[in-house]
């Protein structure tokens, strides 16, 4: 083969190549979700700060009924018992010889429960409850241990407010100590 | 049931026949041999009969029908619990799809592809949505490598030794070949702010469980799974997608994803509080550790097997993990740690995946207590139950990966012991 054939073959390669092989590794396709990323649907996590809570408000009285009716089931009709995890009592207990990790006594922020509520609970129908109804639920857990007065109205102002008994014991362990 | 055709002696044969001639041989000897097959006792059923039908999908052997996970859930709430990898009849190092170990929250959601969308939104330059369709035009990558339940092997914490099968007890582990996107060529997509620091990752079950996750971990090896083991995830596993993050606690590598908000603080959600934290002696508690360290277990010999032979050789066979790189070494003791010999390390050894080790054993009757320790490549050596217990006491929950004793008496039957 002449040089000159060479040449002429591996540039007509190198031009059908460019035509197959893209520039880029793929082509962008994800589609604008500005909007899609305000609906209540895309902000179900609430931190700490509380930005993210529906209005609405409720009480610890309002919410045993609740309880009562949709949670005693599993958790029993103090929040102790039956199949599920405890969720009151306890504090104080986590450096005693059995420590029980209630709500109470071991979550680190009032917004997680509400959170974790709304969410999942009750566990057969989750999302299936009002904002009232979930601030109601949290304060008569809350209640029951004394963090808030039985009569103390839980909103979006006052939740995020609410210091529980274990705010400060926990290590992030990440970045520092991985 | 249609009948097979089945060959008449007459066309048997004759080809027979036809094939001494070709063959330029007697054709006496031949039929001589076909004649014997008259009588074809001596020959297993499935040897004297057509097989069964094509299967558009195959299942295991009815004789293998043991071989299953095994479930412990809620009777109250039956969509939370788990299931466990039956490592200990398991070879090899991939997880079976049917067979990898699950956590599951609320239930395994059904989620139609055409409704599903990923939503990455927050702290990023436009917030995107991807439908499955477009994501499979992504380039993806393989990667083989484990994950680890965060609660895995719990029972160790106990008092008393639990007397469940190896994968009963420590199988909330599977390994398998998952293929993806990797997250970052999303995320970049996006457009990442220099203010995220986490990303809180959601997915669509009826949890709708959500987890922080430090973004330089989806930056770094995270893949958007679609696929495991060579096929799309099974329901039970994510589908439509998932995180796979290498290395990293179970919890995670979040199921049915459908957002990835990013952010510059932690959520705080139940189970990064509440749950998957680790109580100290002192009552503090660790957050965020991640990383599962290294482990090993002896499958085989193991609880609920025996040793039929004395004296005899058998096989030590076992599986050993780091979520921080390759196993560089595993030892066995048959004497509850006081003298230690180098397995048998089978390749190829991958990074944060499940290696096989095996090692001839010489069993002479005597009372043995049957160890593994793995070593990972940052030098990190797998525990004994005291050190890990000294170390964070007894009310930690999570990440135990203390190294597991199997006593082995001298009527060859096997028990999971504390060591001596």
């Amino acid at each position: 083969m002449s040089m000159v054939s060479r040449t002429f073959i591996t540039t007509l390669l190198l031009f059908v190549s460019s035509q197959l092989f893209a520039d880029s590794d793929y082509q962008a396709l994800g589609k604008p979700a500005d909007v899609l990323s305000q609906q209540a649907q895309w902000n179900l996590s609430i931190a700490p700060d509380g930005k993210s809570l529906p209005q609405g408000k409720g009480l610890a009285a309002q919410g045993k009924q609740i309880f009562a009716l949709k949670c005693a089931a599993c958790h029993g009709p103090e929040g102790i018992g039956a199949s599920a995890d405890p969720l009151v009592g306890e504090v104080g207990s986590l450096t005693s010889e059995y420590p029980e990790k209630t709500v109470n006594s071991y979550w680190p922020y009032a917004t997680t429960l509400f959170d974790y509520i709304r969410r999942s609970m009750p566990i057969n129908a989750p999302f299936s409850l009002t904002a009232d109804e979930v601030y109601a639920l949290s304060a008569y857990i809350l209640s029951q241990d004394d963090i808030i007065a039985a009569d103390f109205e839980l909103n979006e102002k006052t939740l995020p407010r609410v210091t529980m008994p274990n705010r400060d014991g926990f290590t992030a362990y990440y970045p520092n100590k991985q | 049931m249609k009948k097979a055709p089945t060959q008449s002696r007459r066309q048997f044969l004759q080809k027979a026949a036809l094939g001494g001639a070709l063959a330029g041989t007697v054709s006496l000897p031949i039929l001589a041999n076909a004649d014997k097959l008259k009588f074809p006792d001596d020959l297993p059923e499935w040897m004297r009969a057509p097989g069964g039908e094509f299967g558009n999908y195959g299942q295991p052997s009815k004789h293998e029908q043991q071989v299953i996970r095994w479930i412990s859930a809620n009777p109250a709430a039956p969509g939370n619990g788990v299931s466990w990898t039956p490592l200990h009849d398991l070879q090899g190092t991939i997880t079976p799809n049917g067979l990898h170990y699950e956590r599951h929250h609320n239930g395994v959601p059904q989620i139609d592809p055409a409704q599903h969308i990923l939503l990455i939104d927050g702290l990023v330059e436009k917030a995107l949505s991807f439908d499955v369709e477009s994501l499979m035009r992504y380039p993806m990558v393989s990667r083989t490598c484990f994950i680890e339940c965060g609660g895995n092997s719990n029972s160790g914490w106990r008092s008393n030794p639990i007397q469940s099968q190896a994968g009963y007890a420590h199988g909330l582990v599977s390994n398998a070949e998952w293929t993806g996107i990797p997250l970052k060529h999303l995320l970049k997509e996006a457009g990442i702010k220099t203010s995220a620091k986490w990303v809180i990752a959601e997915g669509a079950d009826a949890a709708a469980l959500n987890i922080s996750i430090p973004l330089e971990k989806l930056l770094d090896d995270a893949l958007l799974a679609l696929y495991q083991n060579g096929e799309r995830l099974r329901p039970e596993n994510g589908y439509p997608m998932r995180l796979v993050l290498p290395g990293w606690e179970g919890i995670l590598n979040v199921k049915w994803l459908r957002q990835l908000r990013l952010t510059d603080e932690p959520i705080m959600s139940r189970d990064e509080t509440s749950q998957y934290t680790e109580l100290m002696p002192d009552g503090t508690a660790r957050q965020f550790t991640f990383i599962n360290e290294a482990k090993s277990l002896i499958t085989s010999p193991s609880l609920g097997m025996m040793l039929p032979d004395n004296p005899g050789i058998y096989q030590i066979s076992g599986l050993a993990w780091s979520g921080r790189g390759k196993i560089t070494r595993v030892e066995i003791s048959a004497d509850g740690g006081d003298s230690w010999v180098d397995a048998e390390l089978q390749g190829p050894i991958l990074d944060k995946a499940f290696t096989r080790f095996n090692l001839p054993w010489h069993w002479q009757g005597e009372y043995a207590i049957l160890q593994s320790r793995a070593t990972d490549e940052t030098g990190y050596v797998q525990p004994t139950r005291e050190a890990l217990i000294e170390n964070r006491g007894k009310h930690g929950f999570f990440h135990y990966n203390a190294i597991i004793s199997w006593e082995i008496t001298e009527e060859g039957d096997i028990n999971h012991v504390y060591g001596f």
